[in-house]
C-alpha cells in the first residue's frame, strides 16, 4: 500500500479545553521535523465554552488548504463527536475522551486524557497523550515527538521532560492496543531553506513594519485584533506610535491625520469597523493622503459571523465611501502573501498618495503555517514624492500625481475633503470637479504592475480564484490537471488595479471560473465590469472551500460551458 | 487660503462672530511663532465642517498648514497629526455642532490622554451652514427650523462638561474682543496638554444674541457675560466648578491643571522602559 502524502487531524471540544494549542503544537512538531503544516480554526465569539474546533493538516509537500476531510478526529465531548463525525474520511479514526461513550461503534477508541496526564506527572501533558496516540496511528516515528520535547522543555528542567515523555508513551501504548491505522505517512523531506512558523495577521504586521510603518491606530475587533496587539508591542521606537483608539471612526481619521503629517500610517479592522471607516477612507481619497486600511474579512453584514471566514467585503472595499472612487486593493491568498502584501500596501499608499485596502480574511488571519523565512531584503520601502520648494505651492495642480508638502516645511496648503482648487480651497466650479476627479483616478495607473500567476494559458476556460480561496482552488486545479482536464490558471493578489496584461489575457478566454466565498459572486462581477466573461463559483457557509467540492463544481461548470459552445 | 481667491466662493454673513475669532487666531499664531522663533508652517489648523471650519481658508498673511476634513472628526485627525509629529503645533477649529454633537465622542478620550492640541470652539448655538437647526447649546424650548414647536433637549453647559471630563486647560472667550481672545488662544497653545478655548461667536442670521451677550443699558438688558474675577485661582477645580455654574457666563481662563503629563510625554517615558526590537529581531521569533 502506498504511503500517505498528508493527513488531517481535527481537535474538537469546548472553548478553553486547549483545542487551539493542540493543533498548533502538532503543526509545530511536524514542521520542526520537516513536514509542511497548516492549521485551521473556528471558534465561537466567547472566551470560555462553546463548541470550538481546530485542525492541522500535515503534508510532505507545501499545502495551502485545510483539506477535504478528517483522518483523525479527537473529540473531547459528545457534542463534538456528533458534530464532526460526518467529516471523517472513509478510513478515519476517532479518539474520544473517556468521559463519554459514543452511541455508535466503528474505528474509534477512548482515552482518559486528563487521568493519563496526571499519571504522567503533569496535567498539562494531556496534549502529549493525544500526540502519542496520533503518532502511532499515522506511523510517525515517536523520536520526532521526543526530540521536540527535549528541545522545547529541557531548559525548564528534567521533570517536565520526563512527564511529557511518559505522556507520549501512554498515548502510543493505548493506540497500539487497537488495530486501527490510517496508513503510514511518507517520511518528511526537510526543506533546505530557513523557515518561519507564522500566522497571517503577524505576517501582515511584519510586512508593514518592513516597509517602514510609523503610525498604527486601531480598535479591537475579531479577527483583526492580533494586528493591534502586535503593533502595541513592537511599534514603539523613536518617531513611532501605536495606539488603541476609542472607535474605528477615530482610527481612520487618526491615520489620515498622521499620513497628512508625513508618516506611513495604518489601521486594521473587520467588516463592521470597515463600514464605519467609509467616510474617512473617502476623505483620504479626496484629500490625497497616503494610508493603509487592513480589512480582515469575516462573515457579514452587521455583526454577522465574527469568527468565521468569508470574502464578502470586496465591493465595499472598492467603494467604501459615497461618491466616485475606486480604492486600490491587495488581497493576499497565503500567509506568505500576507507578508509581501502588507509591505506592498504601504508602498502603494506612498506611491499614489491615497488610501490602500489590504483585504485579508479570517482563515488566513488565524492560520499558523510554515513558510520560507520572509526575506527582508526583498522589501524596498517606497517614500512619497515630497515638495521641496518655497511657499506659494499649488498642491493639487494638474491632472496627475504631484509632490506632497510636509507640515513644518514650506508649501503650506489646505488638505481638503471638500472639492477644491489647486491650493486646496473649497470650490464648486464644474471645471475643478472635472480636473480633480480625473486627477484622483489617473493616479491608479501608478499601481498597475504586471505581476500574476499563469499556467496552461492556451486553454479556453480558466480558473481564477482570489484571496484565501487560492489554496483550495490551486489544489483542485492540480487534481483536475492530473485527471487530464484542460484548464488555464490565473491568480493575482493585486485586485485593483488588476495587472493590465492579466486582463488582456482574461478577456480572450471563453470563460473564467471564479471560486469565491460570498453569495453575490463579487470578484466575478468586478471582472465582468472589465469585459471578462467571468462566472462565480460561490460558497457562503462561513468555512473555506474543500478542494474536492471545487473539483466537482469546476468540472461541472466547465463541461456545461463546453456543451453550450457545441450546441451554438 | 486667502479671501482674495476668486474660486473660493464661501462667505461669512456680515457681522458673523467668526470674523473676530479668525482675527484672534491670527494674532495668537503670529505671537506664538515670534515668541518661540518657529516658522508659520510648523502650525497645523484642523478644521471641522460648518461655518466655523471655513476659517482655515480665510486666514490672512503668512499661511499655516490646514486640514479641512469631515464633519465631527477634527480631534481624531489632530490626534494622528500630533502623535505622528509631536513637533507640530496643532490647533482645532470647530463649531458647537461639529465638536459637541456629532464629534462629542472624541472629546473625553483626548482629555484622558491629555493630547497636546489646542481647540478653538466657535459656539453660536445653532447650525448655521444648514440654515438654522438646533444645536446642543441651543436653549431648551427655543424654536428653530428643526424644533418648530420648541427644543425638547436641555442645553449643554460646555464649560462644565469640559471640566467634568478632565480637560486640562479651559478658557471661555467672546468673539467681539479679538485681542483678548487672541491672548486666551495663545495661552491655550502654550499649555502643555489638552486645551479648549470655548468662544461665544454669534450668528447674525439665525441666532443673533449680541445684545444679550453684551447687554444694552438703554433697553435695560443686563449683559450675560462677565469677566472672570481677578482673584479666581485657575488651578482650583472647585472654584472653576462654581464659576462655570454661575447664573452668567464667565469670560477668561477658567481652569488649568498642573503637572499632568501629555500623551507624547507619557509615550516618551514608555520608550525609556521598553526594549525596542528591530524588524529583523522580530522576525527571528518566528524562525525555526
Amino acid at each position: 500500500m502506498a504511503k500517505r502524502q498528508d493527513f488531517v487531524v481535527r481537535f474538537a471540544g469546548e472553548g478553553g479545553q486547549g483545542v487551539v494549542t493542540a493543533s498548533e503544537a502538532l503543526a509545530r512538531i511536524a514542521a520542526d521535523v520537516g513536514y509542511h503544516a497548516l492549521t485551521f480554526s473556528t471558534f465561537p465569539s466567547q472566551i470560555l465554552g462553546g463548541p470550538t474546533w481546530t485542525q492541522a493538516r500535515i503534508s510532505t509537500t507545501p499545502v495551502l488548504s485545510p483539506g477535504d476531510s478528517v483522518d483523525v478526529l479527537v473529540a473531547l465531548n459528545e457534542e463534538a463527536y456528533e458534530t464532526h463525525k460526518e467529516d471523517l474520511s472513509e478510513d478515519g479514526v476517532v479518539i474520544y475522551d473517556s468521559s463519554f461513550t459514543p452511541n455508535s461503534s466503528g474505528r474509534m477508541f477512548g482515552m482518559p486524557f486528563d487521568d493519563l496526564a496526571k499519571q504522567a506527572g503533569d496535567i498539562r501533558t494531556a496534549n502529549m497523550v493525544m500526540m502519542g496516540a496520533l503518532a502511532n496511528l499515522v506511523g510517525m516515528p515517536v523520536k520526532f515527538l521526543q526530540d521536540f520535547i527535549v528541545n522545547r522543555y529541557l531548559s525548564r528542567g528534567q521533570a517536565i521532560v520526563d512527564a511529557n515523555m511518559k505522556a507520549i508513551a501512554f498515548g502510543v501504548e493505548r493506540a497500539a492496543s487497537t488495530t486501527f491505522q490510517i496508513g503510514e505517512l511518507e517520511p518528511p523531506i526537510k526543506p533546505n531553506y530557513k523557515q518561519a512558523m507564522i500566522r497571517g495577521n503577524d505576517a501582515i504586521s511584519i510586512g508593514a513594519l518592513a516597509a517602514g510603518l510609523d503610525v498604527y491606530v486601531g480598535y479591537p475587533i475579531s479577527p483583526a485584533t492580533p494586528i493591534l496587539i502586535y503593533m502595541e508591542r513592537n511599534l514603539i521606537g523613536s518617531g513611532k506610535f501605536a495606539y488603541q483608539s476609542s472607535s474605528e471612526i477615530e482610527s481612520i481619521a487618526a491615520i489620515v491625520g498622521a499620513g497628512y503629517a508625513g508618516k506611513k500610517a495604518m489601521t486594521a479592522t473587520a467588516g463592521p469597523g470597515f463600514t464605519l471607516m467609509g467616510e474617512g477612507i473617502g476623505l483620504a481619497w479626496m484629500a490625497e493622503i497616503p494610508c493603509v486600511i487592513v480589512n480582515v474579512q469575516r462573515g457579514g453584514p452587521a455583526t454577522g459571523l465574527p469568527t468565521k471566514t468569508e470574502q464578502s467585503d470586496l465591493m465595499t472595499a472598492l467603494t467604501p465611501a459615497h461618491g466616485d472612487q475606486l480604492i486600490p486593493i491587495i488581497a493576499p491568498g497565503t500567509v506568505e502573501e500576507c507578508y509581501y502584501g502588507g509591505a506592498l500596501a504601504i508602498n502603494w499608499a506612498e506611491r499614489y498618495q491615497g488610501p490602500v485596502v489590504l483585504l485579508s480574511e479570517h482563515s488566513l488571519a488565524e492560520r499558523v503555517q510554515n513558510i520560507p523565512k520572509p526575506d527582508l531584503s526583498q522589501i524596498v520601502p517606497e517614500v512619497r514624492a515630497t515638495y521641496q520648494g518655497t511657499n506659494g505651492y499649488q498642491r493639487y495642480d494638474g491632472y496627475e500625481l504631484s509632490p506632497m508638502p510636509v507640515p513644518g516645511k514650506p508649501g503650506a496648503y489646505v488638505a481638503n475633503g471638500s472639492e477644491h482648487d489647486a491650493m486646496g480651497d473649497t470650490t464648486h466650479l464644474p471645471s475643478r470637479h472635472i480636473q480633480m476627479t480625473t486627477r484622483r483616478f489617473s493616479k491608479l495607473k501608478l499601481l498597475e504592475e504586471n505581476v500574476y500567476e499563469r499556467e496552461n494559458t492556451d486553454a479556453p476556460i480558466a480558473v481564477m480564484p482570489w484571496g484565501g480561496s487560492k489554496g483550495p482552488a490551486m489544489e483542485a486545479y492540480e487534481r483536475l490537471k492530473a485527471q487530464g482536464t484542460n484548464l488555464a490558471w490565473y491568480y493575482s493578489m493585486r485586485i485593483n488595479p488588476l495587472p493590465p496584461k492579466l486582463l488582456e489575457e482574461l478577456r480572450k478566454k471563453e470563460l473564467v471560473l471564479v471560486p469565491e466565498l460570498n453569495y453575490l459572486g463579487q470578484f466575478a462581477s468586478f471582472l465582468r465590469s472589465h469585459g471578462v466573461n467571468a462566472q462565480a463559483i460561490t460558497q457562503y457557509t462561513g468555512l473555506p472551500f474543500r478542494p474536492k467540492d471545487l473539483v466537482n463544481r469546476i468540472k461541472d461548470a466547465a463541461s456545461a460551458a463546453s456543451r453550450k459552445a457545441v450546441s451554438v | 487660503m486667502t479671501s482674495k481667491n476668486p474660486e473660493y466662493d464661501f462667505k461669512w454673513c456680515p457681522g458673523c462672530g467668526d470674523f473676530g475669532v479668525r482675527r484672534a487666531l491670527e494674532f495668537a499664531l503670529q505671537d506664538f511663532c515670534s515668541y518661540h522663533e518657529r516658522p508659520m508652517n510648523s502650525n497645523v489648523i484642523v478644521a471641522g465642517i460648518g461655518c466655523s471650519g471655513n476659517l482655515v481658508h480665510l486666514v490672512e498673511g503668512e499661511q499655516p498648514y490646514g486640514f479641512h476634513g469631515i464633519h465631527g472628526r477634527t480631534l481624531p485627525i489632530a490626534f494622528g497629526a500630533k502623535m505622528g509629529r509631536p513637533d507640530l503645533n496643532v490647533v482645532v477649529v470647530a463649531g458647537d455642532g461639529d465638536f459637541l454633537s456629532i464629534g462629542l465622542e472624541h472629546v473625553a478620550p483626548q482629555a484622558a490622554r491629555n493630547l497636546d492640541v489646542c481647540c478653538v470652539i466657535m459656539d453660536n448655538g445653532v447650525y448655521g451652514l444648514t440654515k438654522g437647526q438646533s444645536s446642543p447649546t441651543t436653549d431648551l424650548g427655543v424654536i428653530t427650523s428643526s424644533t418648530p414647536y420648541g427644543k425638547l433637549e436641555s442645553d449643554l453647559n460646555p464649560l462644565d462638561y469640559y471640566l467634568s471630563i478632565g480637560v486640562s486647560f479651559i478658557a471661555s472667550g467672546y468673539s467681539s474682543k479679538p485681542k483678548d481672545l487672541g491672548k486666551l488662544i495663545q495661552a491655550g497653545m502654550e499649555h502643555k496638554g489638552f486645551s479648549i478655548v470655548h468662544v461665544l461667536s454669534p450668528c447674525t442670521t439665525y441666532n443673533d444674541n449680541y445684545e444679550q451677550l453684551k447687554g444694552n443699558a438703554k433697553k435695560g438688558i443686563e449683559p450675560i457675560i462677565f469677566d472672570v474675577p481677578k482673584e479666581h485661582d485657575i488651578h482650583d477645580r472647585e472654584a472653576a466648578h462654581k464659576l462655570v455654574n454661575a447664573a452668567k457666563i464667565p469670560i477668561g481662563v477658567i481652569y488649568q491643571a498642573q503637572g499632568r503629563p501629555t500623551l507624547d510625554q507619557r509615550l516618551e517615558d514608555l520608550r525609556g522602559r521598553v526594549k525596542v526590537r528591530s524588524v529583523q529581531e522580530q522576525l527571528e521569533v518566528f524562525v525555526f
